[in-house]
């Protein structure tokens, strides 16, 4: 019974893993490969996240859906967060990068607004319930196997996305982003078309965090606009990418399960005390930013630094 | 002689100052044009406007007839002009040989799905793009560190790796900011070499903008004189160098 609990609990949180490494690869060829700050990821995330929920909830569901198979709503989220990095992309993406990752970050509160206020789509602050898990009440055994499949069919997804983006930083499209980041100007002067570029790398980023999104609605069955809350889909997201190391896939992933683990087991730590320390939620986070200034004194390539070819 | 590039009365100003005044210039196909003048005659702003970095405020610049003028850099690249940059604008994090293989025009691997779905094609042009990047390095000696990354080159080494990557290019029309400027003797002679090798077999159009006017008097022919924003006098280097206008120019002679 106790390994049992200790099993299902590591299918949580590699499951709950796997949703930041796909959000922190998406996050990966926007910043590691073009250098594009985007502080607006919970934007991209939500988004996913909603679009598979809107699609796949049943006619049973709060607020009820046409009840689309899983696999299409996922398949969706990534061109629906795609088509919403385009737009701001077509605005945003000719300014400095500082400038971006401000407007970035108004973006996605504007995304949040909306999710949160427009009740007749996503039934507002009370979010949606009842969408549709895959393999819940799989039974193996006596063993309820749904969350165990579902952390599979997770981490293909994050193998086939891993696949796919190494193969674009391998190609001649990852070394023109990567010059664009090193050198915009002469890359330019290369022939390169650099705003052309940089949108396909921030559309393309933002549909690997719709996925994300996608990807976790049907794991946890609700969304509410609070899952688009910066620390948590922003914030520590940066944090994966910068220890695992910016520039590298492995990197993210590893980064992703690295500052996951470190979040899960302070909470555990939270809950020795006998009265629960209210402050214990700053404190973690306060534990986050200062792993994070270790790693960046120490190691400031990441714990998996970009490969040179 | 055809022009390759010319220049007709561009004027460019920043806020109030008039960086560029109604300038024209002529840059010969097949020539080694040198463009010379004191600091903050405008010569570096002018190579911005040529090359599509800033928009001018009037007049135009004709590419072999054609008027390209503000188009933006990557468009006019593809017209066959490439410029280098005064301060190396390597990629330093990516390595010498990256350098060189980001250059070429038309590679099918920057489209996202070539990538993904014609990998035999892609690997194939990789192929013939890696050998035409070691031939550029070994024309420039840089072969032993093709895989460094450019950022731990030396200043010279980068200039370089700067004109490796105008010859990686299909450009005919070479634009050159400085190049021998902090660069020692030995790799200068280097820089020489392959400057003249590319003008006399390969028929490259130069432009070079230099201070070191032994370089200058060494490699181009003619040389235009740059000041105050316009171009004050054009001919050889002998030439250039009795002319009082351009003794005043350098000098601070007196105004009439």
């Amino acid at each position: 019974m106790e390994l049992l609990g200790i099993a299902n609990y590591l299918v949580l949180f590699l499951t709950i893993a796997g949703v930041y490494a796909l959000l922190t690869l998406g996050l990966n060829v926007q910043w590691g490969y073009t250098g594009i700050l985007n502080i607006g990821v919970a934007a991209f995330f939500a988004v996913g996240a909603y679009t598979s929920a809107l699609l796949t909830a049943p006619a049973t569901a709060q607020p009820p859906g046409p009840g689309l198979p899983v696999a299409v709503g996922m398949l969706a989220a990534m061109p629906v967060a795609g088509i919403l990095a385009l737009g701001i992309g077509l605005i945003t993406l000719n300014l400095r990068s500082d400038y971006l990752a401000i407007a970035s970050i108004g973006i996605a509160e504007i995304v949040r607004l909306f999710l949160k206020n427009e009740e007749w789509l996503t039934n507002g602050v009370r979010g949606m319930a009842g969408i549709p898990r895959p393999f819940a009440g799989v039974d193996i055994a006596g063993w309820s196997a749904g969350g165990a499949l579902y952390l599979a069919l997770t981490i293909a997804v994050i193998g086939v996305v891993f696949a796919a983006l190494q193969i674009l930083y391998r190609a001649p499209w990852g070394r023109a982003l990567r010059a664009i980041r090193d050198r915009e100007v002469a890359a330019e002067a290369m022939g390169k078309n650099v705003l052309w570029f940089r949108l396909q790398s921030f559309v393309l980023g933002s549909a690997v965090m719709g996925l994300a999104g996608a990807v976790h609605v049907h794991y946890a069955g609700f969304i509410g606009p609070e899952a688009i809350d910066p620390l948590f889909a922003t914030f520590i997201v940066w944090v994966m990418l910068i220890a695992g190391g910016s520039g590298s896939n492995l990197g993210a992933i590893v980064g992703a399960l690295a500052i996951w683990a470190v979040w899960s087991v302070t909470e555990l730590l939270g809950q020795i005390p006998e009265e629960p320390i209210t402050g214990f939620g700053a404190l973690r986070v306060f534990l986050i930013g200062l792993l994070l200034q270790v790693i960046l004194l120490l190691r400031p390539q990441g714990i998996v630094p970009e490969p040179r070819e | 002689m055809n022009s390759a590039l010319s220049v007709r009365s561009i004027s460019k100003s920043f806020g109030g100052l008039r960086a560029v005044r109604e300038c024209s210039l002529e840059i010969a196909e097949g020539a080694v044009t040198g463009l010379i003048g004191p600091n903050g005659a405008g010569k570096t702003t002018l190579f911005n406007i040529i090359c599509g970095l800033f928009r001018p405020d009037s007049g135009n610049v004709h590419l072999r007839g054609r008027d390209v003028t503000g188009q933006p850099a990557h468009r006019l690249f593809h017209r066959g002009v490439v410029r280098t940059f005064q301060i190396p604008h390597e990629f330093a994090g990516m390595t010498v040989l990256e350098n060189l293989m980001l250059v070429p025009a038309g590679q099918s691997g920057e489209n996202v799905f070539r990538a993904w779905f014609q990998r035999p094609r892609v690997r194939r042009e990789e192929h013939a793009i890696v050998k035409r990047a070691h031939e550029v390095l070994d024309v420039l000696q840089l072969g032993r560190l093709s895989g460094e990354l450019a950022g731990n080159l030396s200043g010279g080494q980068k200039k370089l790796l700067e004109l490796g990557r105008a010859m990686m290019s299909e450009a005919r029309v070479v634009l050159l900011d400085e190049p021998a400027a902090g660069v020692n003797r030995t790799l200068m002679k280097t820089l020489n070499a392959a400057i003249r090798r590319l003008n006399r077999e390969c028929n490259y159009t130069f432009c070079i903008v230099e201070h070191d006017m032994n370089f200058v008097r060494r490699m181009c022919n003619p040389v235009v004189v740059m000041a105050e924003g316009a171009t004050l006098v054009q001919g050889t280097m002998d030439e250039i160098m009795a002319d009082q206008r351009v003794l005043d120019a350098y000098l601070g002679g007196r105004r009439d």
